[in-house]
């Protein structure tokens, strides 16, 4: 019973953190149809400038809540600075190639950023526990939960809710889904499909940050943070359907559970559950759970 | 052409064979890596012609390492000759079976699901205590049909041993291009549709792609398991894949030369840059990457075709 | 005489949707079939449905007395049908001769993937072959272009020629002319035609211009919602009021029910 509560936690906490680093990763790709290897970059400068903030502030002595915030704020700021530089200053030359070469170019680019990591913070690891610590803990029969993992999952319930309203029922959103469904027709029917494209880049990029800014103070923030994270949001996004939020949603608890469960239960297999998960998805619906595949017409 | 290609391709082994000797320690260890990497990319090559581009090869790669380190450790087979083809079947076997799945898919989903199947590799290793865990282990330094080389003559031995390997490959690999089944990468990439309806089938097709580029990949995993004396965990990460990635898409797939000089140009580049600009590998890395990306989509390798064109354009 | 390609009951329904019904014929050898309706009347279904693109959810096809029903196209190629496309369907970054060695090449292998990997692609038989289909075509004179640069009609011709180089019995054709300017209609129509007669092929062609399947055809197979409505000598059926009315789009009066 115990351990049936600790794999329910553990799994939502878990896949809390999952939706949050593959919504962004989701979002680029159903609009643009980029599969965006930089997420895992603006996921590392979200977590370094979290930390780094974390730094000014805590040393200062200020208020834990601001605290959160400005690490938040400062993260997303990063975020946006660096989707402005690449979509203004790569990605918009190669729209319009083939999938798998823009890939390439966001590979390219994530190899670059991260020794612009190395750069401006140098190899050493940082900390910003504090946030974490000043949210304490309650007990709940034996088990002890962290506030903190607690607002995480709330967060992420939060921004899965805006996310479908926002879709569903703002003008933006719609905007969204047209191009998403034909850009040729959106761009016929007078959408500035370019504007929505680097609108949208960058909400991703900002979601991207703020996944490493919470996450920040549960890891050693050290290099190589997005490397890891990258492969993992990969899978989580493919089990769903690329493209579809509410499939990074599923797909996050799929495999959030499924490593949860693991983890409890036979700890051998907690590395490898996840992309065994992706492949017995995909052997089965190649275009995940979540999507259509187009028809192939002749 | 042709042949000239050949005569060219045989003269350049036959060189860098015999000069071997002459060379600096540090540039035969670097070529014999640069050259059992080379059959990686050989195989990416392959794949990367019909627009396939998996971000997974390294899971072939380690699977003909962990071959020859596991034989090493649990059996009396010490012959490098044996356990390298060991590695590259193994490897080629795992292709096979992988294949019945991944053949069946395209573009990034093609991708993503060869980076999974690496990844599933990683996990299992990093876990498996007998399989060295994390750290992974030491390989044992093999004999060539009972001849035990020792240091310098070792290397040398091991080096002749990865340029033989790449002749093999490159001439059946260079056939290859050639039949029908090579051939057709290019009209597999242009029209699939068109290709199923004259008759042949593409998942097929891929499928023997795979199956040739993992017993490649193999090959190459297993020569380098020889070369560094030690597998670990890092040989299956989708970074090591990457790299792999990187030089196919440097060199392009206009030919079997192209990955050879592509490969050793990267290991040089690397180790230079590691000297004199320690910190800034990733990042002239990935901006060769993107140069070459947008600026010549069909690689480093057309650059001389273009030049060669150029010539026959002037010339009277 | 017996048929060469015989088709009974043939139905394909897409969830409540029905593409083809009841869809019942035979076509005697060299026989040059032309296939008319409006657009959605099921003629491409029942093209894909021969030639294995798409599954028929019931009915047979039977082809020189074997059946070949839901057989993947691949294989339908190989027993003998061909087809080209409405949009030509060739290999835009190879040029005309080795778009057609490709189909040479393909045609003349055994089915054995690693016998494939054993066989050059340009074998002298292949090469003869290639030429020959493109002498036969008239399209020789663009051998070395690139098939991208190609204009329309030229193009069509190679998708056509490529499609015979694998010497089938039957070959059907999606809308030769589509995409062709009225002028050059007849003309593709004759070199195309008369190519496929010294082939001694059959021919199942689906054709919107009356005037060209008045003047090839020697039987034309009207559509309507998915079944064929007339099978008859072309002057026959397009004096047909009916077909008329039909092919022009608008319903007669009394026959309002369109199935859904």
């Amino acid at each position: 019973m115990l351990t049936a509560f600790a794999i329910f936690s553990d799994g939502l906490v878990y896949a809390a953190y999952l939706f949050l680093v593959a919504v962004g990763l989701t979002l680029i790709f159903g609009v643009m149809k980029i599969l965006n290897v930089t997420h895992g970059s603006f996921y590392a400068f979200g977590a370094y400038g979290a930390a780094t903030a974390a730094g000014v502030w805590f040393d200062r002595g200020w208020s834990d809540a601001g605290g959160l915030l400005f690490m938040v704020g400062l993260a997303m700021l990063i975020g946006l600075a660096i989707g402005i530089v690449l979509e203004r200053g790569i990605l918009r030359f190669v729209y319009g190639k083939d999938e798998v070469v823009i890939v390439l170019v966001t590979y390219a680019v994530f190899l670059i950023l991260e020794d612009v990591i190395v750069l401006v913070w140098g190899p050493r690891s940082y900390a910003a526990y504090q946030p974490m610590v000043a949210a304490g803990s309650i007990d709940v029969g034996d088990l002890t939960l962290s506030n903190y993992d607690i607002g995480m999952v709330v967060l992420a319930a939060a921004l899965a809710a805006f996310g479908y309203w926002a879709l569903k029922f703002t003008r933006y959103g719609k905007l969204l889904t047209v191009v998403i469904f034909d850009r040729e027709v959106a761009a016929a029917y007078g959408i500035n499909v370019k504007v929505i494209y680097t609108v949208t880049f960058l909400i991703g990029a900002m979601l991207g940050a703020l996944g490493g800014a919470v996450m920040a103070p549960k890891i050693s923030v050290t290099l190589g943070i997005g490397v890891e994270v990258i492969v993992l949001a990969f899978a989580v996004v493919a089990i769903g359907g690329m493209g579809s939020i509410e499939g990074a949603l599923i797909g996050a608890l799929i495999v959030g559970f499924g490593r949860a469960a693991a983890v409890h239960l036979v700890p051998q297999v907690e590395l490898f559950v996840i992309y065994a998960v992706m492949a017995l998805v995909l052997g089965f619906r190649p275009h995940g759970l979540f999507t259509q595949p187009a028809p192939r017409k002749i | 052409m042709a042949s000239r290609g050949t005569l060219i391709g045989a003269a350049a082994f036959a060189i860098l064979a015999a000069g071997a000797p002459l060379l600096p320690q540090w540039l035969v260890s670097l070529s014999t890596i640069a050259f059992a990497n080379a059959l990686v990319v050989l195989g990416l090559v392959i794949l990367w012609r019909t627009g396939l581009v998996p971000f997974g090869q390294a899971l072939f790669y380690a699977i003909g390492a962990y071959a020859v380190a596991l034989l090493g450790r649990y059996t009396p087979v010490r012959d490098v000759f044996v356990v390298v083809i060991a590695g590259a079947v193994c490897a080629g076997i795992v292709a096979y079976l992988v294949g019945f799945l991944l053949a069946r898919y395209r573009e990034i989903f093609f991708a993503m699901l060869s980076l999974a199947m690496s990844m599933i590799l990683y996990g299992v290793l990093v876990k498996t205590e007998t399989l060295g865990s994390t750290d992974g282990f030491h390989v044992e330094a093999g004999s060539f049909f009972g001849w035990r080389p020792q240091g310098a003559m070792r290397n040398l031995a091991l080096f002749w041993l990865v340029l033989g390997c790449c002749a093999v490959a490159a001439v059946l690999v260079a056939r290859y291009f050639r039949s029908v089944a090579g051939a057709l990468a290019i009209p597999v990439r242009d029209n699939e549709i068109r290709v199923e309806f004259l008759g042949i089938s593409v998942d097929r097709l891929i499928h023997l792609k795979l199956v040739i580029s993992g017993i490649l990949a193999g090959m190459g995993g297993a020569l380098a398991a020889l070369a560094v004396q030690h597998v670990d965990p890092q040989m299956a990460y989708w970074t090591t894949s990457g790299g792999f990635v990187f030089v196919t898409i440097l060199a392009g797939a206009g030919s079997v030369a192209a990955a050879f000089v592509g490969s050793l140009a990267f290991e040089l580049v690397r180790s230079i840059a590691v000297d004199l600009l320690p910190g800034a590998w990733q990042l002239i890395l990935g901006s060769a990457l993107l140069l070459t990306i947008l600026f010549l989509p069909e690689g480093l390798g057309s650059l001389y075709a273009r030049l060669r064109r150029r010539k026959e354009e002037t010339a009277p | 005489m017996s048929a060469i390609l015989s088709v009974r009951d043939l139905e394909k329904t897409f969830g409540s949707v029905v593409a083809a019904r009841d869809i019942s014929l035979d076509v005697p050898a060299q026989q040059t079939v032309g296939i008319i309706g409006a657009n959605g009347a099921g003629k491409t279904t029942f093209v894909n449905m021969i030639t294995g693109h798409l599954s028929p959810s019931k009915g047979s096809i039977l082809f020189e007395g074997n059946d070949i029903t839901g057989l993947p196209s691949r294989t339908i190629t190989r027993l003998g049908i061909s087809r080209s496309f409405q949009v030509a369907q060739v290999f835009p970054s190879l040029t005309v001769t080795e778009n057609m060695w490709a189909a040479a090449a393909i045609a003349r292998g055994r089915d054995s993937i690693i016998a494939r990997a054993l066989t050059p692609l340009d074998t002298p038989e292949a090469k003869t072959e290639a030429d020959a289909a493109m002498e036969l075509f008239q399209i020789t004179r663009y051998r070395d272009a690139r098939a991208v640069t190609l204009p329309q009609g030229v193009r069509k011709l190679l998708d056509i020629a490529m499609a015979v180089a694998g010497s089938p019995r039957v070959l059907l054709l999606d809308e030769p002319t589509s995409g062709i300017s009225i002028e050059e209609k007849f003309g593709l129509m004759d070199v195309v035609m008369s190519a496929l007669k010294t082939r001694r092929i059959t021919v199942l062609f689906v054709e919107h211009d009356m005037e060209i399947v008045g003047r090839f055809a020697d039987r034309v197979l009207a559509f309507y919602d998915g079944t064929v409505i007339a099978d008859e000598r072309p002057e026959t059926v397009l004096a047909n009021p009916r077909v008329q009315t039909f092919i022009s789009g608008t319903k007669p009066a009394g026959e309002g029910a369109v199935h859904a």
